[in-house]
């Protein structure tokens, strides 16, 4: 296990190195610099700027101070938000990306397994079809489109919800929802696929046979393996959930991360765009590790010691 | 499946993916609908009163009015809504061929070199599609979108980029299996070369596989390239795509609702055919399901 634990940790390294070194090339080699604006720095200012913030310096060079300075956790100043550090804007923005993300997922998960099981019990009859292609349009319609929709009909249209900002619970779900549709229909597919496959095999069988009622059958036996393919799809759906938040983040103007990724690009805000992606990168490859631990206690014939 | 018995003639995968597909209602249901949008997005647009960058003076945020000429409306610079939706629909659809074409290229390539060599260099090839998986490329691409700006080889090339890693593993599984196979042990023993090999022998029997895989990018493909376009980092102005379209009325909301809903009727029902295609084609060349007919 400890080995297991080990080696993803040494393959986890590189992927972080590729995808820092990626993004800091691919900022740097865009024309325009963090110094650009409207009015006319006198050059002086903008050489002794340049220098305080070691842009003068070769390209190599800087990418090795950064990332003796990411080693320490240190993520530097922001170029934009003049004031603060991109850790401190991180911080402020983590909290309220991490509420709606999870809670997303949290419904994902309970929704999606609910549907996906029900789907499987009532196999290729017409409760299975409403509910597989129910789940069909919900993977084809695309957050983007249905946050202004969702909005259209529950903000404008009858007004039982806020279209946007922060304060109460019921700011949070609309957002939440947008987020977790696509996962919802996702996590039912797969459940749906695996608890058929799940309830043919002959424990259920023997488990009917001696008379178990359903949900005994279901909650106690037949869950856990079901389980197994949404729990693989959990790294994939939290990568999933993190990009649509930049979108779900703009459309409903929630402060989170989401937002710095955008303004922060396209104002060469080289370190605030650095730290969302070393933050969320690192993130989602913690998680992935996360899922496939789990994955080993769920699934007894996957050890992960030699 | 109805192929009785007494059938005459070869069964090809092909045909009897054929016949499983035609006993799929939805699958030929969504195949009919994709063909006549296309048709539509192609044929359409020289028939219309108006182009999509054209404006009417007279019916500036018009709602769908069939008296009008504007079976959808207009946006609030006066543009027909319905050439619009066409116009967008072009660009998606042509995203869908060269972004799935560019990732199938690459992936095929890849899995299938990776899958043939074997040994140490197939160890290594795939440690790199593993590194690369796990990367966010949504962000390496809205962050290549930002820098670059919006320059549509650009987007094609990025998203078929992202898209090839399933595919090469993929084919890396298929091809490690046929590489073992009688016919390609005599094509070797016939002094044929590796790389006549990989082309005459292995990529031909990796159709099916792909064939099941690119219809399921097919979906994926507009949905990033839509992506990039609500975010603004698309297709530029006057052209336009669903994505972008969805955008602009995502702003007009509250006084023009036809500017939103159809794009994104179009979108939608576009990437649920093509879900459902995959799904269906993927049933009817399932191997496990041949032998039940």
């Amino acid at each position: 296990m400890l080995r297991f634990i080990l080696q993803r940790l040494l393959t986890g390294i590189p992927t972080l190195l590729v995808l820092i070194g990626l993004a800091f090339f691919m900022i740097r080699a865009a024309p325009g610099g963090p110094f650009d604006t409207e009015r006319q720095l006198p050059p002086e200012i903008e050489a002794n700027l340049r220098e305080a913030y070691h842009l003068d310096e070769p390209l190599y060079q800087q990418f090795g101070r950064y990332l003796a300075n990411l080693a320490r956790g240190d993520f530097g100043p922001s170029f934009q938000y003049r004031d603060f550090t991109v850790t401190e804007l991180i911080w402020a923005g983590f909290p309220v990306s991490f509420r709606v993300g999870s809670l997303a997922i949290l419904l994902a998960m309970v929704v999606g397994v609910g549907a996906g099981s029900f789907a499987a019990l009532r196999q290729n009859r017409p409760a299975d079809y409403a509910v597989m292609t129910a789940a069909m349009t919900g993977i084809s319609i695309p957050n983007f489109v249905t946050a202004p929709l969702l909005v259209l009909v529950f903000a404008v249209a009858f007004q039982w919800l806020p279209a946007g900002g922060v304060g109460t619970p019921l700011h949070l779900v609309l957002p939440v929802v947008t987020l977790a549709l696509p996962q919802i229909a996702y996590i039912a597919r797969l459940t749906r696929g695996s608890m058929i496959e799940v309830l043919r095999s002959p424990y259920i069988r023997t488990a009917r046979a001696q008379g178990l009622p359903l949900s005994t059958i279901l909650l106690r036996h037949a869950l856990k393996p079901a389980l197994l393919p949404v729990m693989s799809y959990l790294g994939p759906a939290t990568a999933a959930v993190i990009t649509g938040s930049v979108v779900i983040e703009q459309i409903f103007s929630l402060p989170g991360i989401g937002r710095f990724f955008v303004t922060g690009a396209l104002n060469r805000d080289y370190t605030l765009v650095m730290g969302v992606v070393v933050f969320y990168g690192t993130l989602i490859l913690v998680f992935n590790l996360l899922v496939d631990l789990l994955y080993g206690l769920l699934d007894p014939r996957i050890r992960h010691n030699p | 499946m109805s192929v009785t018995a007494g059938d005459e003639g070869p069964r090809s995968l092909w045909t009897d993916a054929w016949a499983a597909l035609r006993q799929n209602r939805a699958a030929m249901v969504s195949f009919w609908v994709l063909a006549a949008l296309a048709l539509a997005v192609v044929i359409l647009p020289g028939l219309l009163t108006f182009t999509y960058e054209q404006t009417d003076w007279d019916n500036i945020a018009m709602p769908p009015s069939l008296a009008a000429g504007h079976p959808f409306g207009t946006d609030s610079l006066g543009r027909d809504m319905l050439a619009r939706t066409l116009a967008g629909g072009r660009v998606s659809l042509l995203v869908a061929l060269v972004a799935t074409g560019v990732s199938l290229v690459i992936g095929v390539g890849y899995g299938a070199v990776a899958g043939y060599v074997g040994g140490r260099v197939d160890q290594l090839m795939m440690r790199v599609v593993d590194i690369l998986y796990a990367l966010p490329f949504m962000f390496l691409v809205i962050l290549l979108m930002v820098l670059f700006g919006r320059n549509i080889v650009l987007i094609f090339v990025a998203i078929g980029a992202i898209n090839w890693l399933d595919m090469a593993r993929i084919v890396r599984g298929q091809t490690l299996s046929l590489k073992n196979r009688e016919f390609v042990e005599a094509a070797r023993a016939n002094g044929v070369t590796s790389a006549r090999i990989i082309r005459r022998h292995i990529v031909p029997n990796l159709l099916g596989v792909v064939a099941v895989y690119v219809t399921l990018t097919i979906p994926h493909v507009i949905l990033v390239e839509s992506f990039l376009s609500f975010l603004g980092l698309g297709v530029q102005e006057p052209m336009t795509s669903w994505g972008a379209l969805v955008n602009e009325g995502s702003q007009e909301l509250e006084t023009s609702w036809w500017m939103i809903v159809f794009p994104s009727l179009f979108l939608a029902l576009t990437l649920f055919c093509f879900n459902f295609l995959g799904d269906g084609l993927r049933d009817a060349l399932d191997p496990r399901d041949r032998s039940a007919s």
